[in-house]
């Protein structure tokens, strides 16, 4: 099948070239990484992960919302879903590959990666992320590829893949959990050591990715012939708008504790995003614009009016997605070392090749998403011409 | 035929992969069961992580700020000692982001976050605490570890291999004292050559390191650099806080000491003198 992602229009061919160019452009900086040293990028003793890490944290989440695809059509028989499950989990498969991309990217020493195999040690949450994230990849990759074999082949998916798409449903919630777990047992750290720190994760992710999913529906409805269907994607606006709204009401949770008990280490951190510590407030504009961003998109996807346009309706999404992105993609990470066990307050500026080698794992993940969504919608057009 | 040859087939491979997982599965949960967290942690409720220190050697040290308050630059010839002894790299005084540090002094309100108030005295206004890895005895960062790394010998010291060490930095995000450190670039180039130890290995870049109670000191029978460097001040006490016997036991038992961030749990084996 993968052959259907070598022929394409110009269109296709110039998209994957721009792809392929900051994947080189990624490459070489991670190059100059590779032999200087993480001190090439902007993080620092104090703020000792970056936009890495951040990136990594984000899209698990974006990995995790294919469940909410999944989820309706296997074990609710919700058949408007059955033509996009595919798009949620080669989403996810994406999704996964950079996460694991961004991981290698933050280690100091990438050749002993292997390590962490070979001298198990389950006291690690990150050897339990790395399990469940392998995992998950497989999962998706293979029970994604035997349904749209079955698909081309015009025959009922083989029975014997349920039991392998029943277990991608908890393990997709597994996957996030996970890694809030990297986050919320650290003792140390305020900002991160919150029960509801999974759950806000969830809550997020099950907003942002599929906010993404309706965005990828509505560009393939015009670049193919593939149409999700007005039903789909109101029914995943649904999904976006609940978790939006529960993600909100998280968060304002998080704001409740701090203030009202009033201790200095829950308010700290809340402070130095939302209000500037000490006259110090480098990420007070990016969460004021997510802020924002959240509430527009809500309200958006709230107006019936709104909703209903395609044209509005993408626009409530990039904003959705860019407010999630910022909440996630870098306050929670970089927020949650300010203060720093010393209480010090250190600013954190990514680099040029920092910034390079992100744009070039997000390029690799689209480079792959395209490859197969290529390979996914030639397959359902094939099915539509005949 | 064929279907008995499927079925003969199927309960083959199924039997093949057991046998190769089993083995596997039982070995990790072997291994979890002597994780370093295992023995690290003395366990226990609430009410006896008070009282019950764990048996056998257990290593500590006590800060007297009394003693470096009274010998102005002390601390100072400390730090120095340790750093040219681990062959600690200097990128010098502006150079926050590459630091390196294993002891260095800050203010009383870096080093004891949560016993600032509004009216210290003036002792605790002015003068600058020793700071060091804490060789807790529930660590935070040997949790953390993915690779075991960093972990936790049975005398107490929380160590390093930096030949294992991926770089993944999660014992930074992990230690609630900010005592870990990051070779972010090569340090070689920035190790004093006139100074270089060479009993101690130099790091590469990539990997974390910190404060190891200079355990191949304590090998050949010497003291830390930094308690050696302190001479017969008194102004650090290191021994072993199981032996009721030790000079450690008895400064403990004579004095009021406070440690860092207590109510986390990690059980730190350092106490200061304040």
């Amino acid at each position: 099948m993968l052959e259907k992602a070598l022929t394409g229009s110009n269109r296709y061919w110039g998209w994957i070239a721009v792809l392929l160019a900051f994947m080189a452009a990624g490459a070489l900086s991670y190059v100059q990484q590779y032999n200087y040293g993480l001190g090439l990028t902007g993080m620092s003793r104090d703020v000792s992960w970056g936009v890495y890490i951040a990136q990594f944290t984000f899209l698990v989440g974006v990995a995790a919302s294919g469940v909410m695809v999944v989820l309706p059509y296997y074990l609710h028989n919700y058949k408007t879903f059955g033509k996009i499950t595919i798009l949620g989990e080669f989403l996810a498969v994406a999704a996964v590959s950079m996460c694991l991309m961004f991981i290698l990217a933050d280690l100091g020493q990438p050749m002993r990666a292997l390590n962490v195999l070979l001298h198990p040690t389950p006291n690690s949450i990150l050897f339990w992320d790395m399990i469940v994230l392998n995992v998950y990849l497989f999962l998706n990759i293979f029970v994604g590829w035997v349904v749209l074999t079955a698909e081309k082949k015009e025959v009922a998916p083989p029975k014997w893949i349920k039991p392998f798409i029943y277990i991608s449903i908890p393990w997709a919630v597994s996957i996030h959990t996970v890694t809030a777990f990297l986050y919320a047992g650290l003792p140390g750290r305020h900002f991160w050591l919150t029960a509801i720190l999974a759950p806000r994760f969830l809550a997020s992710a099950f907003a942002g990715g599929p906010a993404l999913l309706i965005l990828l529906c509505l560009i393939i409805k015009r670049v193919t012939k593939f149409d999700a269907g007005q039903e789909a994607i109101q029914k995943l606006v649904t999904i976006v708008t609940y978790a939006a709204l529960i993600n909100v009401f998280f968060v304002l949770l998080e704001f409740f504790t701090a203030y009202y008990s009033n201790i200095p280490g829950h308010m700290h951190t809340l402070d130095y995003l939302f209000f500037g510590l000490h006259g110090k407030g480098q990420l007070v504009p990016w969460m004021r614009v997510s802020t924002i961003f959240g509430i527009i998109a809500i309200v958006m996807f709230l107006v019936p009016a709104t909703r209903k346009r395609e044209d509005t309706l993408a626009i409530a999404c990039v904003l959705l997605f860019i407010s999630l992105w910022i909440d996630k993609g870098i306050g929670l990470v970089i927020g949650g070392f300010v203060p720093s066990p010393l209480e010090e307050i250190t600013a954190y500026h990514p680099s040029f090749q920092e910034i390079m080698i992100t744009l070039g794992v997000w390029a690799t993940g689209f480079f792959i998403l395209t490859i197969l969504y290529k390979v996914a919608l030639s397959v359902k057009e094939e099915k539509m011409i005949s | 035929m064929d279907i008995k040859r499927r079925q003969f087939l199927k309960i083959a491979g199924l039997s093949t992969i057991a046998g190769i997982g089993a083995p596997a599965a039982f070995n990790l949960l072997l291994k979890g069961e002597t994780s370093p967290v295992s023995y690290a942690s003395s366990g226990g409720s609430a009410e006896a992580s008070h009282d019950d220190a764990p048996a056998g050697v257990r290593l500590g040290m006590v800060i007297d700020q009394k003693v470096f308050d009274a010998n102005i630059g002390l601390a100072q010839k400390c730090v120095t000692a340790c750093h040219t002894v681990h062959n600690v790299p200097d990128f010098g005084k502006d150079n926050k982001k590459d630091a390196i540090k294993w002891i260095f002094e800050v203010p009383f309100e870096k080093a004891f976050t949560n016993k600032s108030h509004y009216h210290r005295n003036a002792h605790l206004h002015d003068s600058d605490f020793l700071v060091l890895c804490n060789h807790c005895d529930n660590p935070p960062c040997v949790r953390a570890c993915p690779t075991k790394a960093t972990f936790k010998r049975k005398d107490g010291i929380v160590a390093m291999d930096y030949h294992r060490c991926i770089g993944c930095r999660f014992c930074m995000a992990a230690c609630p004292y900010g005592m870990r450190s990051f070779n972010w670039r090569d340090p070689r180039p920035f190790i004093d050559q006139t100074k270089h130890n060479k009993e101690f290995p130099t790091r590469m870049r990539g990997v974390v390191e910190k404060c190891n109670f200079c355990v191949d000191r304590l090998a050949r029978g010497l003291q830390p650099a930094c308690v050696e460097a302190t001479g017969n001040t008194g102004a650090m006490v290191f021994g072993d806080l199981n032996d009721s016997h030790s000079k450690i036991r008895k400064v403990l038992d004579e004095n009021f000491t406070i440690q860092r961030k207590p109510a986390l749990g990690t059980q730190p084996s350092l106490f200061y003198i304040i």
